[in-house]
């Protein structure tokens, strides 16, 4: 019982992590209509820009992960303005391919500059809290509790600001949208931002849970992807749900599973959701 | 000397960028004719290598079989074996959307790369299976590497006139007629299912060939003797660059984006040391490039896609 409620533990915090990839890629999805298959690389690229932040500009830990999120986000909007945008009229399967391409491109940018080797951000190893049988590392419990600051902003945003608002019409029905004189690109702009920084958080907690490596991101694109899918793709809260599902799932399959077969479990729920709940848990497009 | 040496090199290069011409050509009947976005493809590949490997390979304690067989045998097997994986899979993916397809070969290609990995009794995991019997080894050196090099053309030839016969024929016209407008086809109450699934398997079948061929010219095959998503990409990059839909444009990308490769690979050679390692990010980061250059600047490929021209009934008789 005991290594089960470990196993939950962990499981929530790799969720909140699939959970912070999730959101970007159903927001791209919802707003832009296609798979965006650089989101992995995205995480990648924000871990490493955290540790550049780190150990050439001697930053904390803090400011550092903040500047690396920033830094992503813009590089994102960047990737859209030379990229994405220019290809978006020839349809969302040219934006596929496209993305496919960025993805490798991100990965051999990490490679090259921080060549690959695995890397750490180099925090001291505090001792992991007990609670009875109960192993909780303090990074783990860091990263919990921003993942729900994080989630609970966002929702504010979408719910309450104007552009978050514009957001969702958009994602409802764009030509409604554009009729209805929302600004379209300032919208795509948003989002860009939005889940560029997010991946990258998604990527430096999970670096920081782990080690840094070229293939960060990449390895858990399958599973963030599952996520979005198990909560309902463009749906965002079902994005979070879809995260801790999967994230829970794949700890506990290693009570069952070689643990080599971990990202099997989110193909596994890929499939399950297609053939049986097409729309995701709460509903997606 | 020089010159043979050239030669030789000319030979290694034109077999490779011919074996990457098949799986191309197998990518072009998934994403050319029928628009399904496969990034499964390494898998595929990976499934027809391991096949030929374990049947010609002789008996060896560290992985099953081998059995000896010979290449045809071995070849024939691994054309069939990927084709029924594909079936598997397709049976359960091969309706999705393209983003979901696209997002299920992910899965595909990573699961197959961790069985393969871990399933040392059947692959002899990381190590990999060495000794895979090179075809015409009693030419000699250079009469074994040209007859291979014939081989590959020929079947890249005989693959070609397939193909093309097949997107020439009723069945490549509803392929594209999906690709396009999945809706208009149902609507004319074509099994569209069955058309898509058939398109899959039929890739997948050309891309475990190829994998077959991959096999037994290099002699060895392991989960790390190539990255499955490099050379996925570089499928891509080609097929995209060739023009998608043309069959000959699948030859053409292949081979000059294998050139482009290549070229990479002799300017990095001449890199400072400490950068040397980290040549091959360089060369994807080069190829990545290209492919975004391409989708901006020509979209339609070097050689645009040319569907056949419209059968009217009573014209039939007259061709």
């Amino acid at each position: 019982m005991g290594e089960i409620l470990q196993l939950l533990v962990y499981g929530l915090v790799t969720g909140g992590i699939y959970a912070l990839g999730a959101i970007g890629v159903s927001l791209v999805f919802a707003i832009l209509r296609f798979a965006h298959f650089a989101h992995g690389d995205l995480m990648t690229v924000g871990a490493y820009l955290a540790l550049f932040g780190i150990t050439t500009l001697g930053l904390p830990l803090m400011p550092a992960f903040a500047l690396g999120a920033l830094l992503t986000a813009l590089l994102t909007v960047a990737v859209d303005r030379l990229l994405y945008r220019r290809l978006r009229r020839n349809g969302a399967v040219v934006l596929l391919v496209s993305s496919f391409g960025v993805a490798l491109i991100l990965r051999s940018l990490v490679q090259l500059v921080w060549g690959p080797e695995n890397l750490v951000y180099g925090t001291a190893i505090v001792p992991p809290w007990r609670l009875g049988e109960l192993r909780i590392r303090p990074v783990h419990l860091a990263i919990l509790v921003t993942g729900v600051v994080l989630v609970t902003a966002l929702h504010l945003f979408l719910t309450r600001s104007r552009i978050g608002k514009a957001m969702r019409a958009m994602a409802d029905d764009p030509d409604l949208a554009r009729i209805a004189g929302i600004p379209t690109e300032r919208v795509v702009v948003w989002t860009w931002l939005l889940a560029g920084g997010l991946a990258a958080t998604a990527g430096m907690f999970l670096a920081l849970d782990t080690r840094l490596n070229p293939l960060l991101g990449w390895n858990v694109l399958l599973p963030v992807f599952a996520a979005a899918l198990v909560g309902g793709i463009g749906n965002v809260h079902g994005a979070v749900v879809g995260g801790l599902v999967l994230g829970v799932a794949s700890e506990l399959s290693t009570a069952v599973l070689p643990a080599v077969y971990k990202p099997a479990v989110a193909f596994a729920a890929i499939v399950a959701v297609l053939v049986w709940r097409p729309r995701g848990l709460l509903g997606g497009r | 000397m020089e010159l043979v040496g050239l030669a030789s090199f000319l030979v290694f290069f034109l077999t490779l960028a011919g074996i990457y011409a098949l799986v191309t050509l197998g990518l072009n009947v998934q994403w050319g004719f029928a628009g399904q976005f496969d990034i499964g493809i390494a898998g595929f590949w990976a499934v027809g290598a391991y096949t030929t490997a374990i049947l010609t390979t002789p008996p060896s304690p560290f992985h099953l079989g081998g059995f000896g067989m010979p290449f045809t045998v071995g070849a024939a097997a691994a054309t069939l074996l990927a084709a029924l994986v594909a079936l598997a899979v397709g049976r359960i993916c091969v309706d999705l959307r393209t983003d979901y397809l696209a997002i299920a070969t992910i899965g595909i290609g990573e699961i197959l790369r961790l069985v393969l990995k871990n399933e040392e009794w059947l692959t002899n995991g990381v190590r990999g299976i060495a000794g895979i019997p090179r075809p015409f080894a009693d030419l000699g050196r250079t009469g074994q590497a040209l007859a291979f090099l014939a081989l590959v053309l020929a079947a890249i030839a005989t693959v070609h006139a397939l193909l093309e016969r097949a997107r020439r024929a009723p069945w490549g016209r509803v392929q594209r007629a999906i690709r396009d407008d999945e809706t208009a086809v149902l609507a004319v109450g074509r099994d569209v299912r069955r058309f898509r699934l058939e398109s899959f398997v039929l890739g997948a079948a050309v891309m475990g060939f190829a994998g077959a061929v991959h096999a037994h010219f290099v002699g060895f095959i392991s989960p790390e003797a190539f990255d499955p998503l490099y050379t996925t990409f570089l499928v891509w990059v080609m097929l995209v660059v060739g023009g998608s839909g043309n069959n000959l444009g699948a030859i053409l990308g292949a081979f000059a984006v294998w050139a482009i490769w290549s070229l990479a690979q002799f300017v990095t050679a001449w890199l400072p040391l400490e950068w040397a390692a980290r040549a091959g990010a360089l060369r994807v980061l080069l190829v990545g490039v290209l492919l975004q250059a391409v989708l901006l600047w020509r979209p339609q490929g070097l050689l645009p896609e040319r569907p056949p021209p419209p059968v009217v009934r009573d014209e039939r008789e007259s061709r």
